[in-house]
């Protein structure tokens, strides 16, 4: 089995060590995973804009970098929900349908097909996971609080593997952190609002890390934590999952 | 309207009040945990969304034919039914009813679509006073503003500023904000309305095509008090408010209080089916854009809607930004949905003021895909010419930037690239981003030049 392993433009650029955490991951877990360089971004945040018109040259370049690929694998509930949603191409009218298929969140692609049971992971910590919206909502990572439905979630049931680690409850489980894309400057009081009453809910239960497996709403909420000196840090799952602190 | 500033520009003077901006959002949350709550009692709730959305899409599928349906049932049972095209006619109609009986004061239950067609100041510049009868509306009335929530008008009113209207207008004890002797006030002062006015206008919940007949839900019964007291009752509706059958009626009624305020169902449900011996009942049935919306294939869902108000509750946005920040007469999620097809340029902003988070959706007793019509009407936004060119330029340059693999890894130091190619990330205190949050901070190497040093050249 072969990973395209698809990193997001701003995961590349502010924290490779989310990338590097989801790469050695994988590779520890026995899969072959290779790293096309030349992939830039998915389009999500034109097409969330209004301008999905215009990312018909991100979609041919995604197609390109990873149609030789088993599974596509992102530690981004975002990017990956945007790609099984919208990922059009009129160059390669027959190869969509089949990468939209293809294409896994991290965690999901551990619990669903890697079927992982158990992790040789250590992290002595109380964290604080914050379910982003369309990792949660979207790709069903986790059950909502809205439907009356049994609840599952493939990230705690991944965290419950991760020796020393204690998971705090938050008053509001499932609500939005705020970052939206461009809403995080277009509607910039909200957008921050919403941040700092995410973050006030996991400072109250004394989280000491938030995670998550979307980057772009922990980005959004460690701007918001750095601003207020806080102590406590942002870290996305994959480095939980691939910790060995001691 | 003379306001013209967009849904960023009023949620941020909404923000400038945090504790107030706490307090709303703690007060739409209680009621968003209540419906949750009453939605868990029944078993089989999921059920029960996806039958009330089939049989919405049925209404919608075959809506002429209810409609003659139904306008023929009611005319049966001795309504006089009127069909209005747009706001224009149903406030022209309302007032010929009126004019013809004499009446120059009316009483008025809650109605979103009086409010859509803004028949108040219609009625008002021809001269007939208006007093709504609903405890929520008559407060926003007595307060000269619009409704902030289709079910709940006044929640953005603390109990302090209504005893101050309460005080300037009704006469209770200045300071005086205990909510019970408010509500007596307020039933004296309706009372006296009630048992004077000869019209009484109401909205409708439901019109039945099998029987003619429609369904008012009301918690206080003040739709009952104006139509029994009065000679004339007019009711104004929407066409989408169609369902085919009686039996149907059990399976939104369910879902409706349960949705809207968490009580297992509204304290008044009252069917209108005729007139009183020597009273007249009229209808008038409104399309106001209605037919349009039909006929656009990826927003016809909205037509569903059965007002109960859960996408705003449950809307993390809404409950940070006030229902006024929407400038529509029907705010939150489903107002941003609605408005761009009645003002697509006006409205132009509603439909970006959202994450996307999905709740809505997922919260909404007819399974209105909500948050997936947002995103559509972005795009139909956007290609109508209604972005500002500003952002279309940054969009546009962001495309070209990301469109070439070289440029994005030759761009040297990790972070850089970033910070100059997409706007929300740029470096500059400027930035919106930076008023109240850190930049990321740049790392040494991006993940692209760390792979080329450790795993390229060992694979290679
Ligand atoms: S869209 Fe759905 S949730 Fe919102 S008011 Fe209408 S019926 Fe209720």
């Amino acid at each position: 089995m072969t990973v395209g392993l698809f990193i997001p433009c701003y995961v590349d650029q502010f924290y490779p060590n989310a990338a590097i955490a989801t790469l050695e991951l994988l590779e520890k877990l026995g899969v072959e995973v290779v790293y096309p360089s030349r992939q830039t971004c998915c389009g999500q945040p034109m097409a969330n804009s209004g301008f999905e018109h215009l990312t018909k040259k991100s979609n041919n370049l995604f197609i390109e970098n990873f149609r030789g690929f088993d599974y596509i694998v992102a530690p981004s509930g975002s990017c990956v929900l945007h790609m099984k949603d919208h990922l059009h191409s009129g160059k390669y009218p027959n190869e969509t349908e089949a990468m939209r298929g293809k294409v896994y969140e991290l965690t999901e692609f551990l619990t669903d097909v890697l079927k992982v049971d158990k992790l040789k992971a250590r992290f002595p910590h109380k964290v604080g996971l914050h379910q982003s919206c369309h990792g949660q909502r979207g790709l069903k990572l986790a059950q909502m609080s809205e439907l009356v439905a049994p609840a599952f979630s493939k990230p705690e049931q991944l965290l419950s593997m991760v020796d020393g680690l204690e998971l705090i409850e938050l008053t509001r489980k499932d609500e939005c952190c705020g970052f939206g894309g461009t809403f995080c400057v277009a509607e910039e009081a909200v957008s921050v609002k919403m941040g700092k009453d995410r973050v006030m809910d996991h400072l109250q239960h004394e989280a000491a890390y938030i995670t998550g497996a979307d980057m772009s709403c922990l980005m959004h909420m460690e701007g918001i934590l750095r601003r207020q000196k806080s102590n406590v840090k942002v870290v996305h799952i994959a480095e939980i999952l691939n910790a060995q602190e001691i | 309207m003379k306001e013209t500033k967009d849904h960023a520009a009023l949620a941020e003077a909404f923000n400038a009040d945090e504790p107030r901006v706490n307090w709303h959002d703690e007060t739409l949350w209680f009621i968003r945990q209540k419906r949750d709550k009453a939605a868990h009692t029944v078993a089989d709730w999921e059920l029960l969304r996806e039958t009330a959305s089939q049989i919405k899409h049925n209404v919608l599928s075959n809506l002429h034919d209810y409609l003659l349906q139904f306008e023929a049932n009611a005319k049966a049972n001795g309504i006089i039914v009127h069909w209005a095209a747009d706001a224009a006619e149903h406030n022209r109609i309302v007032h010929e009813i009126l004019q013809k009986h004499g009446v120059k004061q009316m009483v008025k239950s809650k109605s979103m679509l009086t409010e859509e067609c803004h028949l108040n100041d219609y009625l008002s510049e021809h001269g007939v006073e208006v007093i709504d009868s609903d405890l929520g509306e008559r407060i926003v009335q007595l307060a000269k503003e619009p409704p902030s929530h289709i079910v709940l008008p006044c929640i953005h009113k603390k109990k302090e500023e209504i005893g101050d209207l309460f005080h300037e207008h009704l006469g209770t004890p200045a300071g005086m904000a205990d909510p019970q002797v408010l509500t007596e006030a307020a039933r004296q002062h309706l009372r006296e309305t009630f048992l004077t006015r000869r019209a009484a206008l109401t909205g409708v919940n439901f019109a039945i095509a099998e029987t003619g007949e429609f369904v008012i839900c009301t918690n206080e019964g003040n739709a009952d008090m104006g139509a029994h007291l009065a000679d004339v009752h007019i009711a104004c509706m929407g066409i989408e408010k169609i369902i085919p059958e009686r039996k149907h009626l059990g399976v939104f009624l369910r879902l409706l209080a349960r949705s809207a305020t968490g009580q297992p169902i509204t304290t008044y449900s009252s069917h209108f089916k005729k007139p009183r011996e020597g009273h007249e009942l009229h209808l008038v049935l409104v399309d106001n854009g209605r037919s349009i919306q039909l006929g656009r294939e990826d927003f016809r869902n909205s037509l569903k809607c059965i007002r109960c108000g859960a996408c705003m509750n449950t809307c993390p946005v809404y409950r940070r930004s006030g229902g006024h920040s929407y400038h529509a007469a029907i705010s939150g999620p489903i107002g941003a949905i609605l408005a761009p097809n009645l003002d697509m340029k006006k409205n132009a902003d509603l439909p970006f003021a959202s994450t996307l988070c999905g709740s809505c959706s997922n919260v909404c007793p007819v399974k209105i895909d909500i948050h997936d019509q947002l995103y559509k009407w972005r795009q139909v936004i956007v290609k109508e010419g209604y972005a500002d060119t500003k952002k279309t330029l940054g969009m546009k340059a962001m495309t070209q930037a990301f469109a070439s693999p070289t440029t994005f890894q030759l761009a040297g130091k990790a972070g850089r690239w970033f910070m100059r190619h997409v706007p929300f990330a740029v470096s500059n205190k400027m930035n919106p981003w930076y008023k109240q949050r850190e930049m990321p901070a740049p790392p040494k190497e991006s993940f692209g030049e760390w792979y080329l040093k450790n795993r390229k050249k060992k694979n290679e």
